[in-house]
Formats: structure tokens, C-alpha cells, sequence
């Protein structure tokens, strides 16, 4: 599904992924864990056009995506969930809703079921379909941010710590609909500070250190791994 | 005619006239951080589309959408030409292009027309008054109330029922995640230009029902109050931008009809003092626009 050779993405003089390569699967969740400051945002970023790329090749679905721009890359089928949720508050539900479609003309007409589809994925969204974004709780944002990005009706989905300031039952619920979305086949990569659970749901991780790669496997094995609790992990 | 009733009016024509200035201010503001000095120019350039178009021998109504249409395209010429290239600058480098796009723009006029105010003949037909109930009301005041209205709903109409309205709300509020979205920043941006240009257009009429004639430095002083009733009412909020304008509006009418003798040429002082007062209660405007609280 995405494929990623050797990115580089520098701000001036500030190198922050230093040659990165790994690939995605179809329907594929993956975890892009890392401490504060690794690159795990430019990273996303620079696959949605929006971080400077310096160099490296990107493909998505078989296609060289490395120059295009954001909205044909939203219309290629990936999506970011951006840090932060980051909805706009001053629009109500609905109307953020309708922007995550925005991109894609193609989509227009199915907007409307398509709302009703995520109202039925968050019934929470569907009682507070009319009312501002910014109203709603943190758990309901991260939700409407989700969904918002699902109106493109993705292949693959970029969710950048999307547990960020959430209670713990607010993040498993996240993380249950997260895992659920496998069944309709859209491929996840998940940037997490919170390991354990993204770990819980990924079948694979990879572990940033400086812009590079340090370690990557299998989810259980990384949870076995001394170091890497104590290195990036945090929990040990 | 009941003194109180007429002053209101003044107030609401007067402040519906700054209130579109400033609304077309603040939507180029919280697209692309710009604050455009070159507005007034806008204003001006329609007193002028309407000067040639009634010299030119067209009907009164079509010279006036010669004017907005005029506004527009300048409007949408100096964002190509002159905003698009540094739309990633620094505010600094912005606000001192967008003095020289104003500055180039009011000598061509000065140089190219001229620098005395060329009249606008008025038809007769606005210049009596109608009855309403047991009053007598101008009929130009009237008309610039119905067309800021008019302005102000429809504007409110796009904003809030067209797919483009509730993008142009999202870029506002946050134009890097409209992005990621897959909006088109170009057009985002060219849409803002375009109805700023409108709402300068028809500012720009409502001042001339006033004032009778255009000259070069027509858009100075109303766009000069446009910029502090979008500071009073929050940078970049555009119910605030509205607001301020209708609340500096009121404000200068009211001084204007009430404050003694001794005192009307300190007019402006004390309205800008009155401002400074609500400024210092609401530092970010009455209206701020706001940032994701959670
Ligand atoms: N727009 C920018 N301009 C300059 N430097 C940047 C910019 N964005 C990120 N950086 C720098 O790039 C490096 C990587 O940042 P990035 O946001 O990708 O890290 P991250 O792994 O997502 O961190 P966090 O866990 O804090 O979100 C950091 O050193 C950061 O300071
Ligand atoms: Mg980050």
C-alpha cells in the first residue's frame, strides 16, 4: 500500500528524518513510535505533502507520490489525522464533516450517506451533529477528527497520537474502533507515545530514534525488548 | 422627524458601511495573515469604475457593477501579481507590500486621472425621501441600510449553506488543516481576494451616496476605520470584524450628533478613546477567534 525509500525531510539547517525507509501493507496497522522530537510528525507530514521533502521516494497504491500535492493525495486515498485533533470548532459537526469530503468531487454526491455512516460508527457525532465543534469534549473531537478524515473514504490512514490528552477509557474506545477499521480494509499507521497501546492493536512497530529507524519488529517483540522499554518506551 | 429615530439610522448606515470594509479586511486576514492596506484602494478603484461607466454614457445601475466588478478584479490582480509570491513572508514583509501595492495604486490614479475629486451624479430619484409610518427618511440612507443588509445575509448565506462558504470558514479558523484536507489554497485565497473586492465595491457605493465624488485618497480614512473596528472586534474573527464596525459606527454618529460644540472637533480623539477603553477590558477584541480550547 505505501511504500517509503530512503525520506529525508530537513527545516533549514535542522535535518529531523534522516533516511527512512519501511513499507505499509493493505489493510495493515502499524505502529511509529519514538520520543518526543524523532521525526514522527515530519514524517506523516512529509507523506501528505505539508512537510518539505527533501529527498526520498514515497508511493502510494503503486504510485509515485513524492511531488504530488495534498488534495490528490487525499483523492489517492490517504488521510492525516492530524495532532492535536485539531477540528474547527467555530464549524458545527456536520459542516467538518463535509470538509473531510471536500477534497474529492467524485465524493460529493455520497456525502450525505456518508455521514450517516460515521453518525452510525459515533453515535455520539450524531446527537451533536448541528452543534460547533469546539463544544464537544476531547474524547468526541478526537472522534469527529477520525471520522472527518474517513469522509475521503481512505485506503490507508495516518493517525498521529491520536490518544494525546485523552482518559484511558476514552483512548481504548479510540483504539477499539481503530482495530475495527481493519475489517474494511484501510491500513493504518498509528504515531504514538503511549506504546502499550498502539503496540495492542499494531501488528508491527517501528522505533525512531534522530530521524532514523532504530529498532523495528513484530509488536509482541518489541514489548519483550529490555532496551527499548527503557530507551523509548518509557515505561520501565 | 424624531431626532433619536434619524441618528439611528445614521448609525446603522454608517456603521454597515465600515462593517463590510472590515469584514473583507478580516477575510483576507485569517486566510493568509495579510493585513491588506491596499483595501482602500479597492474602494477607491470602484468610485471610479462608476465615474468612466456614467461618463461613458452607461445606465446608472450597470456603471455602479462596473465599479464592483472593477474592485474585484483588482482585488483578485494584486493577489496574483503582488500577495501570491510572498504568501509565506513574514507579517512584517506583508503589511510593507501590501503599503507599497496602496501606494503605487494611489499615484497611478493621481497621475493617470487626477488628484481633484471628480463628481458622481446622483439620479433624482435617490436623492428625496421616503415616508415610512409618520417619518421621512432619506432615501440613499435607507437604500445603504437594505444593501449592507442585503450584503451581510448574503454573505452570511454562502458562508453557511454553500460547500465553498464552509471551506472558506475552515480555512479561516485553521488554513494548514483546511490543507491537509485537501482544499485548494490558491482558490481558498483567490475567493477571499474576490470578496473582499464585493464588499470594498459596495462599501465603496455607499460612501459615494454620501459624498457625491470620487477622488484618489477616497478609501484612506473609511478603510483607516475599517482596520480599528476589525482590531475591536478580534483579529481575524469575521462575526467580530461586523461588530466592531457597527459599534464604531454608532459610536462616531452618536458624538457626531450629541457632543457640545466646544468638543465636536476632538470627535475622533474621543471615539478612539472609547475604543481604547473596550480594547483594554477585551484585549483580544470583543469577538477573538477562538482556538481549539480542548
Ligand atoms: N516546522 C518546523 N520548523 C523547524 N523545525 C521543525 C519543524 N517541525 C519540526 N521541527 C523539528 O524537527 C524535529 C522533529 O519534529 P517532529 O515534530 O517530527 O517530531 P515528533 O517525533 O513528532 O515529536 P513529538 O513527539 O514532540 O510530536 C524536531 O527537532 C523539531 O524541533
Ligand atoms: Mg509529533
Amino acid at each position: 500500500m505505501l511504500e517509503v525509500h530512503d525520506l529525508r525531510v530537513s527545516y533549514g539547517p535542522i535535518q529531523a528524518v534522516r533516511g527512512v525507509s519501511f513499507s505499509v501493507a493493505k489493510g495493515e496497522i502499524v505502529a511509529l513510535l519514538g520520543a518526543n522530537g524523532a521525526g514522527k510528525s515530519s514524517i506523516l507530514k512529509a507523506f501528505m505533502g505539508i512537510a518539505p521533502r527533501s529527498a526520498g521516494r514515497i508511493s502510494f497504491a503503486g504510485e509515485a507520490v513524492e511531488r504530488a500535492d495534498t488534495a490528490s493525495i487525499v483523492r489517492r486515498g490517504l488521510t492525516l489525522v492530524p495532532e492535536g485533533r485539531r477540528v474547527f470548532s467555530q464549524l458545527s459537526v456536520l459542516e467538518n464533516l463535509k470538509i473531510g469530503a471536500a477534497a474529492n468531487r467524485q465524493l460529493r454526491g455520497r456525502t450525505l450517506e456518508n455521514c450517516e455512516r460515521m453518525y452510525a460508527l459515533f453515535p455520539k457525532l450524531a446527537e451533536r451533529r448541528d452543534q460547533l465543534a469546539g463544544s464537544l469534549s476531547g474524547g468526541e473531537q478526537q472522534m469527529l477528527a477520525i471520522a472527518r478524515a474517513l469522509m475521503s473514504e481512505p485506503r490507508m490512514l495516518l493517525l498521529d497520537e491520536p490518544s494525546l490528552g485523552l482518559a484511558p477509557n476514552v483512548v481504548d474506545q479510540i483504539f477499539d474502533f481503530l482495530k475495527a477499521l481493519q475489517k474494511q480494509d484501510i491500513a493504518l499507521l498509528i504515531v504514538e507515545q503511549n506504546a502499550e497501546t498502539a503496540l495492542d492493536i499494531a501488528a508491527r512497530g517501528l522505533v525512531l530514534a534522530q530521524g532514523r529507524i532504530g529498532k523495528e519488529g513484530a509488536s509482541a517483540a518489541l514489548r519483550a525488548d529490555e532496551e527499548l522499554q527503557r530507551l523509548y518506551l518509557g515505561a520501565g | 422627524m424624531d431626532i433619536v429615530l434619524q441618528q439611528l439610522l445614521n448609525a446603522v448606515a454608517l456603521g454597515g458601511t465600515y462593517a463590510l470594509l472590515a469584514l473583507g479586511l478580516a477575510i483576507v486576514f485569517s486566510v493568509m495573515g495579510l493585513i491588506n492596506f491596499a483595501h482602500g484602494e479597492l474602494m477607491t478603484a470602484t468610485g471610479y469604475g462608476i465615474f468612466f461607466g456614467i461618463a461613458a454614457g452607461f445606465p446608472f445601475i450597470l456603471s455602479l457593477g462596473m465599479g464592483v466588478g472593477l474592485a474585484v478584479v483588482l482585488a483578485l490582480s494584486m493577489e496574483r501579481v503582488a500577495f501570491r509570491p510572498i504568501r509565506r513572508a513574514s507579517p512584517t514583509i506583508m503589511l510593507l507590500t501590501s503599503f507599497a501595492v496602496s501606494t503605487i495604486l494611489h499615484t497611478l490614479m493621481q497621475n493617470l486621472i487626477s488628484a481633484r475629486p471628480k463628481p458622481i451624479p446622483i439620479p433624482d430619484m435617490l436623492a428625496g425621501a421616503v415616508t415610512i409610518g409618520a417619518h421621512q427618511i432619506g432615501t440613499i440612507q435607507v437604500l445603504s441600510i437594505v444593501i449592507a443588509a442585503v450584503s451581510l445575509i448574503g454573505l452570511t448565506l454562502f458562508f453557511r449553506a454553500t460547500l465553498l462558504g464552509i471551506g472558506m470558514r475552515a480555512a479561516a479558523e485553521d488554513f494548514d488543516v483546511a490543507r491537509l484536507m485537501g482544499l485548494n489554497a490558491n482558490r481558498v485565497i483567490a475567493v477571499a481576494f474576490a470578496i473582499s473586492g464585493v464588499l470594498a465595491g459596495i462599501a465603496g457605493i455607499l460612501w459615494l451616496f454620501q459624498r457625491g465624488s470620487v477622488d484618489p485618497l477616497m478609501g484612506f480614512v473609511p478603510v483607516l476605520k475599517a482596520f480599528i473596528a476589525v482590531v475591536l472586534g478580534g483579529m481575524g474573527s469575521l462575526v467580530g470584524a461586523v461588530a466592531g464596525g457597527f459599534i464604531l459606527g454608532v459610536v462616531e454618529v452618536l458624538l457626531r450628533a450629541f457632543l457640545p460644540d466646544a468638543l465636536i472637533s476632538y470627535r475622533d480623539a474621543i471615539s478612539l478613546s472609547i475604543v481604547i477603553a473596550i480594547l483594554y477590558f477585551y484585549p483580544d477584541g470583543i469577538i477573538p477567534r477562538r482556538e481549539n480550547i480542548r
